[in-house]
Order: C-alpha cells, then structure tokens, then sequence
C-alpha cells in the first residue's frame, strides 16, 4: 500500500484568513455586511451589493443540504483518500461551499438530502470543513 | 446598424492561419511552438513576419513577449494584449486583434497559444495541490477553494456543474457519449487530429474510466496536447489583398455574470444553465443581428464533453435540457442541423485552449477542411464566455 501523506493544509490569502483561521478552531464562519447584513462567500473585503468595507464573522448553524457532487477517481494525488468525493453544500444561511462528503457509500449520495459540518485535520494543524448524513434529519434519503 | 456590445461587423478579418504539430511530445519549447505556428500564419497570409505589429495571447500562456520579438524578428510592435480567463476568455484574443486594428492603434496583428499541456511541467490534467493561491489571472478561485478538498484539476471542477445539469434534466453520461462519438468520427478523418484514424464507438467511451463519476469519463475529456496556433488579423482592406479570401470577424464579444469563474465556476444559483453563454448568444445574435439558423458551422468549446451540451443549450440550438435529444438526433453530424466542431474539437483534434476552433472555422470557410462541409458562410466560434461570428467577406 501507498502511504497516504497528510492532507495539505489550506493556503489562505489576507482576504480569505477569516474563514480559514475559524476553520482551523473548527467553526464555520462568513462574512456579514455591517451596511446591509448580506452574507457572504467567498470571502472579500468589500459587499458588492452595498459596497459597504465594514463585516463581521457570523457564525453558521453548521448544516445544509447537497446542491452537487462528484466522486473522483482520477488523477490521483498521494495527499488525498480515493475516491474522494466533492461536494458542493447549499448552507441553510443561504451560502454555497466547496466541501468533502464524508461518512457516506458513494452509491447513497442524493442530491438534496441534509448534510451537517465536520472537520478533518490537515497538515501544519490546520483543518477543512467536511459534510455528513445529518443525525438529526428525519427525512428518508 | 452597429448595435451595443460586438465591434462593427467589418472592424477587422482573419488573414492567415498557422500551426504546428499537434502532438503529445513535441520536443521543443512553446517559445519554439509559436514562433513556428507565426512564421507558418504569416505565410499563409504572405506577410513579411517583420510587418506584425501587435501580439494577443493568453494571460497564462508561458511564451514571453520580448522573447518572441527577438526570436521571430518583429521590429516594430504598436499593441500588445493578454486575455484572461483561460479557455473560456479565448475568443478575447479575436476581439483584441480586431479591436486593436479598427481603432487603428495596429495594423497586423497576431493571435498566439502555445502550450506544453502534455509533456511540460505541468500536465494540464495532472494533480496539482494548493501550492500557489496568488492571482495567475487564469479565472479561476480554485486553489483557493477547490485543491484543500481534493479536486486538484478542471475536470473535477466542472464535474460539480455537470452533476447538477445530469440531475436537473436527467442527462447521462451516455448522452454525453454520442457527442463523444461524433467529435472522434470527424477527428478519424482529420491528419491533424490526435483521434485521426481512430474512430469511437459508445461501448468503448462507456468503457473508459471514470474521471469523475456521474458524468465525465476519460474520453469526455480534450486531449492533453502540445502544440501551437497562429491567427494573423488585419483590416478588411488589407485582408483582400492578400492570396486567401479574408475570414470577416463579424462578430465578436465577451460574457461573464456576477460571480462567475472558470471551470470553478461554483457560486451561481443555478449550475445547470451555462448563463455566460446565453449573454453570450444575446451579444453574438441579437445585438450583431445574426439569426441561429444562418450559422453553418459551430465551433463550440469542448474541453469536457458536458460543457458541450450546456452551451448548446444555453446559446439558444437548443432548449434547456433538450441537447441530449438534440445531439442524439444526430444534429452535430455533417448533414444535421448544425455540424459541430468538424475537426473533432478539442476531444477530438486535440487542446491548444481553444484556438484551433478558430482556426477550423477559417479553414471551413475558405473550403480547406480536413472534412469539408458544402458551402460554409457564417461559423459560430463558442468559447463560452467568449466568442465570434466568423463569415465568408
Ligand atoms: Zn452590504
């Protein structure tokens, strides 16, 4: 068997250190507008819609639900488990993330089913935000 | 009538075209490529290389300008311009070029790309971890956003839009497929092609491994290629005084919505409908007045097969989720409705990042095709986000 290196740590910018550093303490963040309370994400330093250069960190409820996927088989990077399955999380705070499934058969993926927040540790003890099945959900996948 | 957003139907015209091999090792630099690929445009179009006084090319392409100066020997360059946003920004390149000689700032100007995509540094497909997050111009946040989740490459990128457009609108990757098999019928009789004597049945792209499964396999995806283009752009005037009938660039224009990226393209409500390609087709269409039916000819931008599909929709063939009837029909053959990508495309012919869709345009308008269609007099060039209407002058 290959051995399987430490997953990279994320590499944030000075715009992008507030969701990363919250990341890292293992809470999912985004950017608030101070002018017109309008989250956002990616981050940056200016609203677009109000133009407003003033923001604070709110806090996310951690959960959403599936928008899409793929299961990835190749190329494969020494750095990462295969398949590794990407996905992309509707929050329910009305933001979009780029994410991991984890916890999940691929073959039990549904597009739309309620996923919750987790989070892997990464090298140089930083970490990425992942999504499970949510326990709480009662729904039938 | 000139109407908002294209340049005047008769700002500038396709002179000359030039290219290298299109290979998987081409043994030399991408400085080497395109200076080969200029030297041959400037033939075509029997120019003195000396008389080319301006350069586009791509923000990422590796060739730097004050080393093709001196390696081809231009002596005097009034414009030069570089295009950002990677493939989907190619047809900037056209859209600089004429813009550059309308305004009168230029009056020869050549388009170049030149990539190493398989045997350089990086292959284009290749694995690459977060390792630069500093802005390459390339339109794209994903080194940022995309690599600390493990989704290192534009397939699987793309893959997260194709998924959402298979679930919307009940697409499959064997739908995918037939295209497939269409763009490696046209590269099987094509010289230049990589897929040239290599035609594609269903069973085996069904057979392909999965690059990322629900929708691109590996025979969804463009070839890895090294090689170069060369497109030489001049005024109208100039054009027909040279040995080819001018290319008119009738029609040339940009697109790209709030939020946009390429490739990552990840924070749009809905991911199931190419948006840049439908204002795209509104600039290309409405605006410059040309009808969808009077285009003979689309070159569309096909560096994953289901991207395609969306454009198709999206510039209006097509409605939404109906290019998978539209394609099976058999539309994208010679004799369909719109004979697409008739060189194989970029799965097909091979990836200089969109170029050669324009140079298979010229070739079929002037009627020198690898797989001639009858009478081609306007083409349709779809990089999605950017694009062109090129018409027989
Ligand atoms: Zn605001």
């Amino acid at each position: 068997m290959e051995s399987v290196t430490a997953r990279p740590a994320p590499r944030p910018t000075d715009d992008s250190a507030v969701y990363w550093n919250a990341i890292a303490r293992h809470e999912l963040v985004a950017q608030r507008c101070d002018g017109c309370s309008t989250l956002r994400h990616p981050p940056r330093p200016m609203c677009p819609h109000c133009r407003s250069l003033e923001w604070c960190e709110q806090r996310l409820a951690g959960t959403g639900s599936l928008y899409s996927y793929a299961v990835l088989h190749h190329p494969r990077s020494p750095a990462f488990d295969y398949p590794v399955l990407v996905a992309l999380v509707d929050l329910d705070e009305g933001i979009r993330i780029v994410t991991n499934l984890v916890d999940i058969e691929s073959r039990d993926i549904r597009i739309g089913m309620r996923l919750r927040v987790a989070f892997e540790a990464t090298s140089d003890g930083a970490a990425v935000p992942v999504f499970g099945p949510d326990p709480n959900d009662t729904v039938p996948a | 009538m000139t109407r908002a957003h294209v340049l005047p139907r008769d700002a500038a015209a396709i002179a000359g075209i030039g290219q290298t091999e299109f290979s998987r090792h081409a043994g030399r630099t991408e400085l080497q490529l395109a200076s080969e690929a200029i030297v041959a445009a400037c033939a075509d179009a029997q120019i003195e290389v000396a008389d080319v006084d301006g350069l586009v090319s791509y923000t990422i392409d590796p060739v730097e300008e004050t080393e093709l100066v001196r390696t081809v020997g231009l002596q005097e360059i009034g414009y030069s311009a570089r295009v950002p946003y990677g493939g989907g920004g190619s047809m900037g390149v056209l859209m600089h070029a004429a813009a550059a000689v309308a305004s009168g700032v230029a009056d020869i100007v050549v388009c170049y790309r030149a990539v190493r995509a398989r045997s350089g540094a990086t292959r284009f497909g290749g694995a690459k971890v977060a390792v630069n997050v500093a802005n390459t111009h390339a339109g794209t946040t994903a080194s940022q956003w995309c690599m600390p989740h493990g989704a290192l490459t534009p397939a699987s990128w793309i893959a997260l839009n194709a998924t959402r457009y298979m679930h919307q609108y009940g697409a499959t990757n064997e739908d995918f497929g037939r295209a497939v098999v269409q763009l490696r019928t046209y590269a099987a009789t094509n010289p230049a092609a990589w897929g040239y004597q290599r035609p594609m049945a269903l069973a085996d792209h069904q057979a392909s491994r999965w690059i990322a499964e629900p929708c691109i396999r590996m025979f969804d995806c463009c070839q890895e290629t090294d090689g170069s283009v060369a497109v030489v752009v001049t005024s109208h005037e100039r054009a027909a005084a040279m040995p080819h009938p001018p290319v008119g660039i009738a029609a040339v224009a940009g697109a790209a919505r709030f939020e946009q990226e390429i490739a990552s393209d990840h924070y749009r409500p809905d991911l199931s409908v190419m948006e840049s390609s439908a204002v795209l087709a509104r600039r290309l269409f409405d605006d410059a007045g040309f009808r969808r039916d009077e285009i003979d000819l689309a070159m569309i931008y096909d560096a994953f097969s289901p991207i395609l599909f969306m454009q198709l929709e999206a510039l209006g063939f097509c409605g939404p989720g109906e290019a998978k009837d539209f394609v099976g029909d058999g539309n994208l053959a010679p004799d369909g409705s719109l004979p697409c990508n008739t060189n194989g495309g970029l799965i097909g012919e091979g990836y200089i990042h969109g170029l050669n869709m324009v140079t298979e345009a010229v070739r079929q308008i002037r009627g020198t095709a690898a797989n001639p269609l009858p009478a081609v007099e306007v083409a349709l060039v779809s990089a999605s986000r950017t694009g062109a209407i090129l018409t027989r002058s």
